[in-house]
């Protein structure tokens, strides 16, 4: 009886006790889950365009927060890096859809999902020839992104605030409102939703594949850069950093993979369930639930609604 | 009968060529030595038994396929490998025989997705939504809405198209064809699967779009009694060759189609 107490008992008692722990629990879960929303936008993206799981999305943060860090250390001004950073960005897009997807178009998915893995560990290799494998700071001060701490007196205790959790989550939940309202309201966007439901009708109203997918890696890219600054800012840039991409997995099993709200709340569950389960349930079993957490959340999800939470029920007609 | 006796007295020039073409898969020849042409304004059907190659021809001229052999000329322009979306900018709409619609997006969106080549508002504007892509997106609604009453189908346009009954979802195709103002449209199979009285609509629909905005239209049918009322000319292909070429009464008459159909004695 003992441990259905400690389970079920104790760790709401304590939220009730010290309201404010809670809230600083619960704001670090939103931190980290708008960056996670944001990360598997990038997956979703591409997903949706050509149904291509790329496993590059993880390296392509690095890649491009590297690609920012090291040009900045060699003496480029900081806002001439970012926007190289983006340029370099498109380049990519344009020689992976020209280089990996024109000549597999039409090949199975996994030849494509292996073609992926090709990539990541071609973009690993190049990243260590010019920055080399050592981990870098993130510029955060040439960036002008803020720094110090706001303590906020509530509930009887101090909630802290870093600024820098506060731009993050601010820019991360930006970008990813124009990408939402982008991609669901514009001639472009209902290019893309047309692509995803069936190429061969895009093609035959004169939707150019070769564009939209040039089109969507370019806004995984963006996303990915994005991604890697703020995540670059709190824990360092090295290669390291594309786990946290794997995060991502549970996010869109939660999510489904096609659906950019169902990235955006599943990102946020993941990020503020994960908090919670290390700080609350943590201890009882010594610690590290953070690191599989969001794993079993998903494993569950997928033996009970494995659509997701916003895809359609699967009913096959046999 | 609309058609003149006289095949060659066939309304206006000719749009489309299509000259000793041949099609190979590996082995397997679909399409092999064929011509015709297409004229400006006509009705053109495209007849034969099932395997003789009929979307074979159709996915060649919308650049689908390229052709192993031959030449397609369009407009008076020989491209020897046209992708699918060139050929749509150059003027050519399709339909599908299996319908190829965007299942999630609603009736309206499917319509508007067809004016995609016609919409030019930069990247900018449409991130943002304002300025020149609200005013063009205003001005395209306008006649997407045009074709919707033009079709009949003003109570499914929220609907997503993945839920209405076949016969709705072939109109909506029709639809989606006509917003791209096409010069030739392609309708492959357009009365496949459908009662009498969707039959009589879409032969309505198809018989207007080709008098009232003089479009073009090349189209594949099996009902031997639809192709003989729509059509101006017809050409009729077997195992990949053409067999005959004319007027839907001389067609019906030629002997070697008949035996294509009914099969002969050896």
């Amino acid at each position: 009886m003992d441990i259905l107490y400690k389970i079920f008992v104790e760790p709401f008692v304590f939220m009730g006790e010290a309201p404010d722990l809670l809230l600083q629990t619960l704001w670090e879960g939103l931190v980290s889950g708008v960056l996670y929303a944001l990360i598997a936008l990038g997956f979703v993206l591409i997903f949706k365009a050509s149904g291509v799981f790329n496993f590059a999305q993880g390296i392509m943060v690095v890649f491009s927060a590297l690609i920012l860090v090291g040009l900045h250390e060699k003496g480029v001004p900081a806002l001439l890096a970012l926007i190289l950073a983006v340029g370099a960005m498109l380049l990519l897009a344009v020689t992976v859809e020209r280089v990996v997807l024109r000549p597999l178009v039409n090949q199975p998915d996994i030849i494509l999902f292996m073609a992926t893995f090709g990539l990541t560990y071609f973009l690993i290799g190049l990243g260590e020839l010019i920055f080399g494998g050592n981990p870098k700071e993130m510029i955060t001060g040439a960036l002008l992104l803020p720094h110090g701490t706001t303590e906020v007196e509530m509930f009887g205790g101090l909630v802290r605030f870093q600024h820098l959790d506060i731009a993050a989550a601010v820019i991360a939940s930006i970008m990813i409102g124009v990408l939402a309202v982008f991609f669901s309201k514009t001639r472009i966007g209902r290019a893309l939703r047309a692509v995803a439901d069936s190429h061969k009708a895009a093609l035959s109203v004169g939707i150019s594949l070769n564009q939209i997918w040039v089109i969507v890696w370019f806004a995984s890219g963006i996303v990915a850069l994005v991604a890697g600054i703020m995540w670059g800012a709190r824990s360092g840039v090295s290669f390291s950093l594309q786990i946290i991409a794997l995060k991502a997995l549970p996010v869109l099993i939660l999510g489904g993979f096609t659906s950019i709200p169902g990235a955006i709340v599943g990102g946020l569950i993941v990020g503020v369930g994960e908090k919670l389960g290390e700080f609350y349930w943590g201890p009882l079993v010594g610690g590290g639930v953070e690191t599989w957490l969001a794993y079993v959340i998903a494993l569950l999800f997928l033996l009970y609604r494995p659509q997701g939470l916003f895809g359609e029920k699967i009913i096959e007609r046999i | 009968m609309r058609a003149p006796d006289n095949p060659v007295a066939a309304k206006g020039d000719v749009l489309l060529a299509v000259d000793n073409v041949s099609l190979g898969f590996g082995g397997v020849k679909a399409l092999s030595d064929v011509s015709f042409d297409i004229r400006k304004g006509e009705i053109r059907a495209i007849i034969g038994p099932n395997g003789a190659g009929k979307t074979s021809m159709l996915n060649c001229i919308n650049g689908f396929y390229y052709p192993t052999e031959g030449r397609i000329t369009f407009k008076g322009v020989k491209r020897p490998k046209m992708r699918p979306y060139e050929a749509a900018r150059g003027g050519i709409a399709r339909t599908f025989q299996n319908v190829a619609l965007f299942k999630s997006m609603s009736t309206l969106d499917n319509i508007m997705a067809g004016r995609s080549l016609k919409m030019k508002a930069n990247f900018f504007w449409q991130l943002f939504r304002h300025g020149p892509a609200m005013t063009e997106e205003v001005e395209h609604r306008r006649l997407v809405e045009e074709i919707i009453d033009f079709l009949e189908i003003q109570h499914i346009r929220r609907i997503p198209v993945g839920r209405l009954p076949y016969g709705l979802q072939k109109r909506v195709e029709l639809g989606r064809a006509l917003a791209m103002e096409p010069d030739l449209l392609l309708l492959d199979e357009p009365m496949a699967g459908m009662n009498l009285e969707e039959k009589e609509d879409m032969s309505r629909f198809i018989l207007e779009v080709n008098q009232q905005f003089g479009t073009t239209i090349a189209l594949i049918e099996h009902d031997m009694g639809v192709v003989m009322d729509l059509s101006d000319r017809v050409v009729v292909l077997e195992y990949g060759r053409k067999i005959a070429d004319g007027t839907p009464d001389m067609v019906k008459r030629d002997q070697r189609v008949i035996d294509a159909y009914l099969g002969v004695a050896h």
